[in-house]
């Protein structure tokens, strides 16, 4: 997803002069060619991301789209408060992007995991959130935001996730898309777990379940026609995020869901458990465990179980 | 400066505190201490040196200015009434339910850059609005107004380290070094001395003034840049409370705010200087 958000960034700061990018001092061998083609518009602020996000709200304020990009919580927690007044609360035109969503730097320990970032970022308002699942999403993403006023933020994965849509879908902020239609149950999926989802239905419907698989490409505005649709439709809803269970899309659909008048649906919600993960470990050994989807949605569906909130990780 | 100019901006001083006072005492707001500190340096930016037009506040090559002690944001509503860029009338909405002119600054009101209150975050501002003029070759110049208990914020000190890296010789960023702070003194909480050394040492041009001496500010904020190629600092050394007796060097200043004598008082004392 990095290699593919470079790439497209370059392409449209060819065409615009307006867009900049700015790093928190990471980035080696990613940003080199934007820093080498446009240098005028680059700056590595150091490490320092307090005055990063506000010299990017400073140098937007002035005219410009200003993105900046460094890992997991630093562009987003580290400068919390400035994301909050100086980018958002002046609609400045600065898009934030964190690579190393969720457990992507797993073995680099527990301060390295992107957990909490689209539950906190969430509660911001005027503040799009974007977690696109898989590098066509992410290209398409990045088109996209350049053409929207305002805040935003970006969040990825790192490299080499595995492509998804075959083709271009149809793309639209706020716009959910359907992968895989389904009639028992439908698997919200945001970020890159996003082909694990669809692997998990292709498996289910050996198991005789029928899942639709919809891409949350979009936390904030949310989709809710896609999630009122699947409730009513499909008659249960599983949510997959790699970020905690709590406050992430997960919640979001559940307050679509609580508040609306509409059908009701049980929902299951698929992330990290609210607990500190202490040991090293790979993406994917973190992931699993978060517990294995196909027998929650089993679960979910034979009614033995909704989310379980008080999971820990074995110590 | 002649002596009728020194004299202008003088009365504009006296102006924006009387008008300050009122605002504070009508709202029961704080941080009177902390606005009259500024009151000489805001009337010689607004008065002498910003390149702005209040009939066009969003003119594209205005100087900027941004309050980064937002807390004092009573005098810079006062300071952009007395300059036209809304009418006088609208100062008596300060604070009041409803209205833009919030307690810390507000961008919603015309002639504000930027919403600041929590400190440490005008000055980062600051450098990223003065490296996208010089990046566009755009003449416009950037002030930043910092008071000395801000300096706390780590935030700030990264910004001190950027800017001279950047070569951001149109900002300039003033301190309000009146040497109280919130809870107490600043060399009690964290001691900032030796504050120029500090600047020069993270290669800043550095400049110090008596803060309340409107020729020798706006003598020396015209020199600026002081050095050629690096950012500027002006450590204006100020009275917190400056113009009221009772209000002077007083801590309790920062947070309570004048009832009825006391007003009467202040202004008795601010309308018989000169």
């Amino acid at each position: 997803m990095r290699t593919t958000f470079i790439e497209t960034l370059c392409e449209a700061a060819a065409r615009d002069e307006r867009i900049w990018l700015l790093c928190g001092d990471l980035g080696y061998s990613v940003l080199d060619r934007f820093a080498e083609r446009f240098p005028k518009r680059f700056v590595n602020v150091g490490v320092a991301e307090q005055n990063l996000t506000g010299v990017a709200a400073g140098i937007a304020l002035s005219g410009n789209i200003v993105f900046t990009y460094s890992i997991a919580n630093f562009p987003t927690l580290r400068c919390l408060e400035q994301i909050r007044n100086d980018v958002c609360y002046h609609r400045a035109n600065v898009k934030i992007v964190s690579v190393g969503g969720g457990y992507v730097y797993g073995s680099q320990g527990y301060t390295h995991h992107g957990l909490e970032d689209l539950g906190i970022l969430r509660t911001l308002p005027g503040l799009t959130i974007l977690a696109p699942g898989d590098p066509v999403e992410s290209r398409l993403a990045v088109s996209r935001i350049l053409t929207l006023e305002g805040p935003c933020y970006l969040r990825l994965g790192k490299a080499g996730e595995p492509v998804v849509h075959r083709s271009p879908p149809a793309f639209e902020i706020g716009r959910a898309i359907v992968l895989r239609e389904g009639r028992d149950v439908t698997l919200i999926s945001t970020g890159g777990m996003l082909a694990h989802t669809v692997d998990v239905a292709q498996a289910l419907a050996g198991r005789g379940i029928s899942a639709r698989v919809v891409s949350m490409h979009t936390l904030k505005p949310l989709d809710e026609a896609a999630v009122l649709s699947a409730a009513a439709e499909t008659g249960a809803i599983v949510t997959v995020e790699e970020h905690s269970i709590h406050n992430g899309l997960g919640s979001a659909v559940a307050e679509v869901l609580a508040t609306s008048p509409g059908p009701k649906a049980p929902l299951a919600i698929w992330g990290a458990p609210d607990a500190y993960q202490c040991t090293a470990g790979t993406q994917d050994y973190f992931r699993a465990a978060c517990g294995n989807l196909a027998d929650l949605v089993v679960r979910l569906l034979s009614g033995t179980v909704t989310s379980d909130p008080g999971k820990k990780f074995p110590s | 400066m002649t002596v009728e100019h020194q004299a202008e901006l003088a009365a504009l001083a006296k102006a924006i505190r009387l008008d300050t006072l009122t605002m504070v005492h009508r709202a029961k707001a704080s941080h009177v201490g902390s606005c009259f500190s500024t009151a000489e340096i805001l009337a010689v930016l607004y008065g002498d040196v910003l390149r702005v037009d209040p009939k066009n506040p969003r003119w594209a090559d205005r100087d900027r200015f941004i309050l980064s002690k937002g807390h004092a944001a009573a005098i810079v509503y006062a300071v952009l009434a007395e300059r036209g860029f809304f009418p006088r009338r609208d100062l008596t909405e300060y604070c009041v339910d409803g209205s833009s002119l919030t307690g810390h600054l507000s961008h919603h009101v015309p002639g504000v850059e930027i919403s600041t209150g929590s400190l440490g975050h005008g000055l980062p501002i600051g450098c990223g609005m003065a490296l996208a003029a010089k990046r566009a070759g755009r003449p416009y110049r950037v002030f930043v107004l910092l008071s000395d208990g801000e300096l706390d914020e780590g935030s700030n000190w990264e910004a001190i380290l950027f800017a001279p890296q950047h070569r951001l010789d149109n900002l300039v960023a003033i301190v309000d070094y009146n040497k109280i702070q919130a809870f107490g003194m600043v060399q009690e909480v964290l001691d900032l001395a030796p504050l120029a050394d500090k600047f020069r040492a993270f290669r800043w041009g550095v400049r110090e003034v008596d803060g309340h001496d409107v020729s020798a500010l706006s003598e020396l904020v015209h020199q600026a840049p002081f050095e050629a190629g690096r950012p500027s600092v002006l450590i204006a050394h100020t009275v917190k409370g400056k113009g009221v007796s009772f209000m002077e060097n007083q801590l309790a200043w920062h947070a309570k705010s004048p009832n009825a004598e006391q007003l009467a008082q202040a202004i008795r004392e601010l309308e018989e200087k000169p």
